[in-house]
């Protein structure tokens, strides 16, 4: 089960909706999950559809639909680098090589200690500022050149 | 109406059709796999594109409406080039496994693919390969088939009220499945199996056991709820090897339930009785039809001789045909005895001798699409009638206000106005609440009984009767809990007030097959004859059991078991070898189940449908109704000279109606309603028995594809939270069920939909056949 | 270009340059003292004070010829026009799902001035009768997300939003729905589906949002740099803003420069400014090398060789001649250490990715270009490959629910008209035309580009 604060969380996002449409928070309601479970477990899932009074293969869809939610376990820090096109004509693949180097570790694939998931991105929206990279769905770093991607593993760690 | 044009050919359709739908009307067919009419549109698989003048583009006839002066050709070159090359897409990565899928044959991509296929693959790749899913035990799956048509996913949401499939994952990755690690539960589950256009779907049960054109196919009518599905039966060498819908707009539309489609398992049963069979001194033995026939023509004839025809009795299930019931009641009442009976799980029959017709659904099954108000009266409803409740799920989307009035609290997958779950002894109380309540929004609260009068109206009450009184088309219909309640005559009277005040139609959802034919063969005790409570409470000397499991099909199993057991002689006509009856009959005669004989129904809205056999009888059995013929030629009794079950029909209903409507009418003139809670002492557990879908009728009992369904899952003892904390049990323990002399050894679950002082304890099973009344009291304890 | 800079919302903002860095500590102007600083919400107050009826506010929006930034440039006052007035329940929604590949607008326009959209959609749900909106944000940029919620949370304190909207008695709520990762959500319909907590499965349409939108009831849906043209519009009059551009391309319009040029980034300029004012503009060809081909509109837009996009200006009119189209405005400069079956191999990949699975010619179809694409490029090509991505590509459009299976299909047709060379020689010769060494050493960006 999803913890109190969670549950909290959830509530504000159900707020934002009209009363019989207690769906439309499950987006946000997967992510709450992911971010206290580390990823999406089938009961979690489950959970994150009783509690929107959904069923839960609906849930599942949207689970499965999105790219960002989390099916399996994945590291501490999940980094995925944008190699689309835009951004591989400014170095999107340069600093693909050069973490998967650095981390020893291909595509999809977790470092040994757990930390780090490397995962290749589709378009993150920030072609302007390639190399991009998101640690964690959610912090975007630009202009990963070596030195910055140096730092942002040594921050890490 | 709107005129438009299709290849060339013009036509006026209704405003808001689709092209698809205009096509269908002057017969035109426009190839397609994701539309059905009976699902939303979806337009997914693109295989209908048809050319319309002025659209840049080739558009889906599924979703397009017409608009005036359209002019659309479905075989232009524009269309056609269209329609291919979406088949090529559907075919790159389809296996074309054709030779070993069992879908070959009615495979519409297989028949489609012929006149729109191309020849050599331009596909080159690698094909994509699914895996399959576990779905239970009726529906198997081939998923690398699928071609994403969504209709098995739309059919889950839509027609059964739940979505236990849905398609997860995105674009070429996306795959039809149910959540991890669950199945499809539905009671109308293996519907998804003919929507299915591909094999990706097919019954487990009949998966590799024959190909489609080698089937015959062979019309026939469900022998389970009163509902009547129509049905087609599929044969091979005279052995029933599936069971599909036939579609009939007015009854089961394309759907059938899975009972409906899987029960036929139990024809191939190795439990079939094959032989006539005579006991000796305590031994079975095979005998000859002339031999049991004669013996049992002695027996009977002892009794009446030495005790009086009245100490015979025939006890007939309500799912035997309208001839075997009509010949039965005709046997008995030619030997002097008046006591004949179907009802076997009625409980109160105060209302006998007082009814003016045979009870009904008070209306047409297609009505119920148009009620914009409904109150259904203790009903199980899923699971006693799977289509019925289809449409007034229906019904309910389309903004009619439905109400429940029960004592269990069971989901219906419809959207529910109000409900009130009280205990059995208490719905007396509640209906007459609604029923003041209804009389004092109408204003005519003047007319009430004092007692009613009297009563304080609780706020669900008064919100069920202002939903009654506002509709325009209302419908009070009784269920089969209803119909067995211990004071089943009481709610009858109530139920009849409330449609009479609120206008309402007033009907029973029929429990089973011919509870309707039961009543128009006259398989009912007239006056001076017993009932089948009485029948058993009051033990006879001599029965005659009819298609019917006594332990499993009467209201009260213990009392029906020692009856019985201490009658001189039990004669039973059953196409099984019945356990229980093993040990009490005298004889078993080996009769026809509903596919080796002719017979007819009446459904539960007074249509006779006759059907034929669909094989031959197995063995050595017989049609019931020409067991019964020669039996009463053995007694020297008149009127057993038909020739045909046709000519038997024609006799029971004195003509060849298709309705029986003259003959139907709920009203029962007379009673009065008995608002004390008289039957049960309110300090003792009431027993709360649902009849489980799968072992309602001795046939279904004996699928075994239906066995491994969760609708067949083990009885427990359910209650609430407190009744559980009040035993001193945690769900999951043992629990002591004990019911008059017997007890059953149950497996505690917690049911929080459940009234406090009751329990909910199935009846129609194995486990519980050990204790008495359905609708009656039980004491629990920790095993 | 005094004009301009009123209007326009990143420079007023100061961040009309290129090259910037991702901080957002350091993006001080976004807050709502600064926006009303800068003028902001004047124009909803002046709609406000002066009572203007919704048929005035939506004819100020058709005088100004905007045409919606998503993408299909369908003139956005015409598409307010189309809600049912009678209609009890409505909605606005703003497209921020920003995923098409080359275009990044919108995230800068939330970010330096997140309080222009809040009153293009406040002012939209008064011209339409709308009393809820919501703003469905691209998953990735999570910390603009937030932002934006702070942004709300200000407008609200200040009742620019909720009941009774600086006392007109228009009642206005606006939240934000944040999307996961799936670019199929920008197509409108998949995104109101999102909204409803589906997945983004594109609509059949007709019906058009305008009449079953947002949980059925009817729906104007933007994109963000519409809404944000909006108080502009106001602020200046209609006539104005069509004025800054040319006939049929009203306005200024941002365009996300990205690829092989000195300074990537956020470029506003008049409509129908020449093509290579823009390039100068984004620092000119990194390295000096030559330009090689553009994608113009985003990478659902048909890719043009250098010589055609030397000639064009940057409007919907100019670009489609061409053969192309402006679409969200994402400008993809490509130099001549390009490989075009590569740059198509990429986009073909993210296509077959990103198709929501739902329509047959789509599923199945993006999958098997990529799948032939892929083999050129790694030497496997076959001679009737060409014919037959053509082919394939002819079954796919026009036949799928939504547009992506145009998308998918232009860049191959466009890629393979244009640089068909190219694509013969990778069949018969089984490798790239420009030595991969040089491929990668060109797109290589390891120093930071030179601020301005
Ligand atoms: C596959 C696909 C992706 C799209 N992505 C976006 C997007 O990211 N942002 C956007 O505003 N419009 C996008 N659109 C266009 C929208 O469907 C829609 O036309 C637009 O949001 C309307 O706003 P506008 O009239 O202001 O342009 C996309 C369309 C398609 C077919
Ligand atoms: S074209 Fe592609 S993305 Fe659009 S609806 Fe069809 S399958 Fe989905
Ligand atoms: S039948 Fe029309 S798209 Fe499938």
């Amino acid at each position: 089960m999803l913890s109190e604060d969670a549950l909290k969380k959830i509530d504000r996002e159900v707020a934002k909706y009209p009363a019989d449409q207690k769906q439309s928070a499950v987006m946000a309601a997967l992510v709450i999950a992911q971010d206290e479970k580390g990823w999406l477990d089938r009961e979690t899932i489950g959970d994150v559809a009783d509690y929107l009074g959904m069923a839960q293969i609906a849930a599942y869809e949207v689970a499965t639909f999105y790219n960002m939610y989390d099916l399996a376990p994945v590291g501490k820090h999940k980094l995925t680098v944008c190699t689309n096109l835009p951004c591989a004509l400014s170095g999107g693949v340069h600093a693909a090589d050069y973490l998967k180097k650095k981390l020893g570790i291909d595509f999809n694939e977790t470092t040994p200690d757990g930390m780090f998931t490397l995962k290749e991105g589709e378009c993150l929206g920030a072609c302007g500022d390639a190399p991009v990279l998101l640690v964690n769905n959610k912090r975007m770093c630009c202009f990963m050149t070596p030195e910055e991607i140096d730092k942002l593993i040594a921050e890490c760690k | 109406m709107l005129d438009i044009e299709i290849d060339g050919q013009a036509l006026q359709v209704a405003e808001g059709s689709t092209i698809m739908e205009a096509a269908h009307q002057i017969g035109t067919y426009i190839p397609h796999f994701c539309y059905h009419k009976k699902l939303s549109i979806a337009a997914n698989c693109r295989m209908c594109l048809v050319q319309v003048e002025k659209a840049p583009k080739p558009l889906p006839a599924c979703a397009t409406p017409v608009t005036n002066g359209m002019k659309v050709q479905t075989h232009s070159e524009q269309a056609l080039t269209a329609q291919k090359g979406v088949m090529e897409f559907l075919l790159i990565n389809h296996p074309l496994d054709c030779p070993i899928c069992d879908q070959g044959g009615e495979c519409q991509l297989q028949d489609i693919s012929v006149g729109y296929g191309g020849g050599a693959s331009r596909y080159q790749e690698e094909k994509r390969v699914v895996v399959n899913k576990n779905l239970g035990p009726l529906v198997a799956t081939d998923m690398t088939r699928c071609i994403h048509c969504t209709r098995c996913v739309r059919f889950t949401q839509e027609i059964a009220g739940l979505m236990e499939l849905g398609q997860a994952y995105r674009g070429e990755h996306a795959e039809i499945m149910s959540f991890v690690g669950q199945t499809v539960d539905s009671e109308l589950s293996g519907n998804i199996i003919d929507l299915c256009p591909v094999g990706a779907l097919t019954s487990k049960p009949f998966r590799f056991s024959a190909r489609t054109w080698e089937l015959a196919r062979r019309k026939s009518v469900s022998p389970h709820d009163g509902l009547g599905a129509n049905l087609i039966v599929q044969t091979k060498h005279d052995r029933v090897m599936r069971v599909l819908p036939l579609e009939n707009e007015e009854i089961n539309e394309c759907w059938i339930s899975d009972k409906d489609r899987y029960s036929y398992e139990a024809l191939n049963s190795p439990e079939r009785l094959t032989k006539p069979m005579l006991k000796h001194g305590g031994e079975w033995h095979e005998v000859d039809w002339q031999k049991a026939l004669d013996y049992v023509a002695h027996a009977f004839r002892d009794i009446a001789k030495n005790h009086g025809a009245a100490a015979l009795g025939a006890l007939a299930a309500p799912q035997a045909t309208l001839e075997e019931l009509h010949l039965t009641q005709k046997l008995l009442r030619g030997l002097g005895s008046e006591n004949i009976d179907c009802r076997l799980r009625q409980s109160d029959f105060s209302d006998d001798g007082k009814r003016a017709g045979a009870p009904w659904l008070g209306m047409k099954i297609a009505e119920l699409n148009q009620l914009d108000r409904v109150l259904v009266i203790g009903s199980f409803l899923r699971k006693d009638h799977p289509l019925i409740t289809q449409r007034l799920r229906q019904a309910a989307k389309r903004g009619c206000q439905v109400s429940l009035v029960h004592s269990a609290d069971d989901n219906p997958l419809l959207n529910v106005f109000a409900k009130s779950i009280v205990a059995p002894a208490q719905l007396p109380q509640f209906l007459a609440q609604v029923v003041k309540a209804a009389a004092e929004q109408k204003g005519a609260a003047a007319g009430l009984d004092a007692g009613i009068a009297a009563l304080s109206v609780t706020p669900d009450a008064q919100r069920i009767a202002a939903s009654l009184v506002s509709g325009a088309n209302t419908a009070v219909f009784l269920g089969n809990f209803a119909q067995q309640h211990a004071q089943a005559a009481t709610l009858h009277a109530l139920a009849q007030q409330l449609a009479s005040i609120t206008g309402a139609k007033f009907g029973y959802l029929g429990e089973a097959a011919n509870s309707v034919g039961a009543y128009i063969a006259k398989a009912v005790p007239a006056a001076g004859g017993l009932n089948a409570a009485q029948m058993i409470a009051t033990p006879l000397k001599g029965y005659l059991v009819l298609q019917a499991e006594a332990e499993l099909d009467c209201a009260n199993p213990q009392q029906a078991l020692a009856a019985l057991k201490q009658a001189a002689t039990v004669v039973v006509l059953s196409p099984f070898k019945l356990a229980g009856a093993l040990d009490y009959a005298d004889v078993l005669l080996p009769v026809a189940p509903f596919s080796e004989t002719s017979g007819s129904f009446i459904n539960t809205e007074g249509r006779v449908q006759s059907f034929n056999g669909v094989v031959k009888p197995l063995g050595d059995t017989r049609p019931a109704w020409k067991v019964l013929r020669v039996l009463g030629n053995l007694l020297g009794l008149a009127g057993f000279e038909q020739n045909s079950s046709e000519e038997v029909r024609d006799e029971a209903l004195g003509g060849k109606p298709q309705f029986v409507g003259e003959k139907l009418d709920n009203r029962v003139n007379g009673v009065a309603p008995k608002l004390t809670p008289a039957i049960f002492a309110m300090t003792t557990i009431q027993r709360i028995a649902d009849v489980p879908i799968h072992f309602a009728d001795a046939l279904v009992r004996r699928a075994p594809s239906l066995r491994q369904s969760k609708d067949a899952a083990k009885p427990a003892a359910r209650m609430n939270a407190a009744m559980l904390a009040k035993f001193g049990l945690a769900a999951g323990d043992q629990a002591r069920i004990r019911q008059g002399t017997g007890e059953a050894l149950l497996t505690t679950q917690l049911d929080a939909g459940l009234p406090d002082g009751c329990v909910r304890v199935a009846a129609a099973h194995p486990l519980t056949a050990t204790l008495g009344a359905m609708s009656g009291e039980i004491t629990v304890e920790r095993a | 270009m005094a004009l301009i800079s009123a209007i326009n919302p990143l420079l007023t903002a100061g961040w009309q340059t290129g090259g910037h860095e991702w901080r957002m500590e350091k993006d001080a102007g976004w807050r709502l003292k600064d926006y009303e600083a800068r003028g902001g919400y004047k124009a909803l107050r002046k709609i406000i004070n002066d009572k203007l009826t919704q048929d005035d506010v939506i004819g100020e929006v058709k005088k100004s010829a905007l045409r919606g930034r998503g993408g299909a440039g369908f003139p956005t006052g015409l598409k307010w026009g189309f809600m049912p007035k009678a209609a009890p329940v409505k909605y606005i929604v703003c497209n921020t799902d920003e995923g098409e590949p080359g275009t990044f607008k919108d995230r800068d326009l939330l970010r330096y001035d997140p309080h222009s959209v809040i009153e293009g959609m406040i002012i939209a749900g008064y011209a339409v009768g709308a009393a809820l909106g919501y703003n469905y944000i691209h998953g990735e940029i999570y910390e603009i997300y937030q932002r934006f919620e702070e942004a709300l949370d200000e407008a609200r304190a200040a009742g620019y939003l909720g009941g009774n909207i600086l006392g007109s008695g228009f009642n206005f709520d606006l939240f934000a729905h944040q999307g996961w990762g799936a670019y199929i959500c920008g197509e409108e319909s998949a995104l109101l589906e999102s909204i409803e907590g589906k997945k983004g499965q594109p609509r059949f349409k007709p019906p058009f949002p305008a009449n079953v939108g947002l949980y059925g009831k009817p729906t104007t849906i933007n994109n963000t740099e519409s809404f944000a043209a909006i108080p502009f519009i106001f602020n200046i009059g209609g006539e104005n803003y069509l004025n800054l551009g040319k006939p049929n391309n009203g306005g200024t319009k941002l365009y996300s420069v990205s690829g092989h040029v000195n300074r990537p980034g956020n470029y506003e300029v008049p409509m129908g400014t020449p093509f290579a004012t823009l390039l100068e503009m984004a620092g000119g060809m990194r390295g000096g090398r030559k330009l090689k081909a553009v994608i113009p509109g985003g990478s659902s837009a048909p890719v043009l060789p250098a010589e055609i996009m030397m000639d064009c200006t940057m409007d919907y009119d100019s670009l489609a001649k061409a053969g192309s189209m402006l679409g969200s405005g994402a400008v993809i400069v490509m130099d001549e250490t390009v490989c075009m079956v590569k740059a198509l191999e990429r986009l073909s990949y993210f296509y077959f990715e990103e198709s929501c699975g739902q329509c047959t010619p789509c599923r199945e179809g993006t999958g098997w270009l990529y799948r032939i694409v892929h083999r050129i490029e790694h030497g496997q090509g076959r001679a009737d490959d060409l014919e037959l991505l053509n082919s394939l590509t002819e079954n796919i459009m026009g036949r799928t629910i939504c547009a992506l299976g145009d998308a998918a299909a232009l860049p191959v047709r466009s890629f393979t008209k244009h640089f068909k060379s190219e694509f013969e020689y990778h069949i018969e010769h089984k490798k790239c035309l420009v030595p991969p060494d040089v491929q990668y050493e060109g797109s290589k960006i390891y120093v930071r580009p030179s601020a301005c």
